[in-house]
């Protein structure tokens, strides 16, 4: 049976995959950030993952708002990137997981979560940056991927408490897939900040802080807040922090602890990491 | 700066100062400007802007207010006309400006000063 290895949340900004292009990981700007990461590769490189489910928020790359899907599951055998309009160097295609994909649809859309299939999807900056940050160089193509897309655009998005029920769904689809694959769940964005507006620029780092503590081991406490009130204490842009609910969702109890890593700013971002095991 | 005190009579964007919540309200109202943001994912079309940007515009239907705020690199007023970041960033980018400038736009200080103060949110 398959078996979820643990759980990582990891901010998504572009810069970081520039700052990769760039081989600028030991600037003085770049260090207090790229110091995070190399113990969550040393918990990869443990866990030894098959797959990595990646749960993540589109920024109009794939989807625009012709069509905005709340929740989209992808079911490709290749995930390819794409020029995203503002310079960022593409990267190349991450591999599918179609068969699990399928499993996953079926499970989440038996426990009434009607998702949106995809059978092409483009994936940006927020699906690839965590797998360059977390698999650097061509390692990456070691592990193959589910994209699971939140819409994080268009209000009404979906609540936190719906994120952290999606994250239980994902938990018993992938637990229950027959075949002998070890998952890691991905959670990309966050943590507070906000690029539009009067109020641009907005960091609220006592509440990170409280985010980083609380998805530990009162996510509950989490999935209480209404998106407004994400909007307010995160900034516009920091209500990507739902992903984090959907990843903690997916895990059984107890988790631990493994690593965790904060730093501001990169970019108009307060930078966030989670390193989430669970019992063997 | 324009007065924003009348952006809390348009539907259901909360009470949050200096912010937008990006609704159906706006989306409605934005969509021709967003849809001719999106297509600056392809480099033809960033191109297309740059030949003929009046033309680029009429083909996507933008309305009088989007094509002045267009006009003015203005972000505020874009986002007044319904714009939305993730999509107006494609078109800031085209004149190489990224978030931190336009951060310094949208709240009338400098470039380092936003970064300033970005850092000292560290504190």
């Amino acid at each position: 049976m398959a078996q979820i290895v643990g759980g990582i949340c990891t901010s998504h900004i572009p810069a970081i995959g520039n700052a990769i292009a760039r081989g600028l990981e030991d600037d003085p700007y770049w260090r207090p950030f790229f110091g995070g990461y190399p113990r969550a590769r040393e918990w990869l490189e443990e866990m030894k993952p098959d797959v990595a489910v990646m749960i993540y928020n589109d920024h109009g790359l794939n989807f625009f708002l012709d069509k905005m899907p709340t929740f989209a599951i992808g079911a490709a055998a290749e995930y390819r990137n794409a020029d995203e309009g503002w310079g960022l160097p593409t990267v190349a295609p991450f591999p599918g997981d179609p068969k699990l994909s399928w499993h996953v649809i079926e499970s989440v859309m038996a426990d009434e979560f009607d998702v949106t299939t995809c059978q092409e999807m483009l994936v940006d900056h927020a699906f690839t940056v965590p797998l360059q940050l977390l698999w650097p160089g061509r390692n990456r193509r070691a592990v193959r991927t589910v994209p699971v897309a939140l819409n994080t655009v268009q209000h009404p998005l979906p609540s936190p408490a719906r994120c952290f029920k999606l994250g239980h769904a994902l938990g018993r689809a992938i637990e229950s897939y027959p075949e002998d694959v070890r998952v890691v769940v991905i959670a990309t964005g966050g943590m507070s900040h906000q690029l539009d507006g009067e109020r641009a620029g907005f960091i609220n780092k006592e509440f990170d802080l409280h985010c980083l503590e609380k998805v530990v081991d009162q996510p509950e406490d989490l999935a209480r807040f209404t998106i407004h009130d994400l909007v307010r204490l995160a900034g516009t842009q920091g209500v990507e922090l739902i992903s984090w609910l959907v990843m903690r969702g997916a895990l059984a109890e107890p988790v631990t602890k493994v690593h965790s890593h904060y730093h501001i700013p990169v970019s108009n971002t307060a930078a966030g990491l989670m390193v989430l095991g669970v019992a063997a | 700066m324009v007065p924003r005190a009348r952006l809390v009579s348009v539907g259901s964007r909360g009470n949050i100062p200096g912010t937008y919540i990006f609704d159906g309200a706006l989306a409605l109202k934005g969509y021709p400007l967003n849809k001719m943001c999106y297509s600056f994912n392809e480099a033809a079309n960033r191109k297309a802007f740059l030949d003929d940007e009046e033309a680029y515009c009429a083909r996507f239907g933008l309305s009088e207010e989007q094509r002045d705020a267009i006009r003015r690199r203005d972000v505020l007023a874009l986002l007044e006309a319904g714009g939305n970041v993730y999509y107006l960033a494609k078109f800031t980018g085209i004149f190489g400006l990224g978030v931190q400038d336009i951060g310094a736009q949208q709240t009338g200080v400098s470039v380092d000063e936003f970064r300033a103060k970005l850092k000292a949110a560290a504190e």
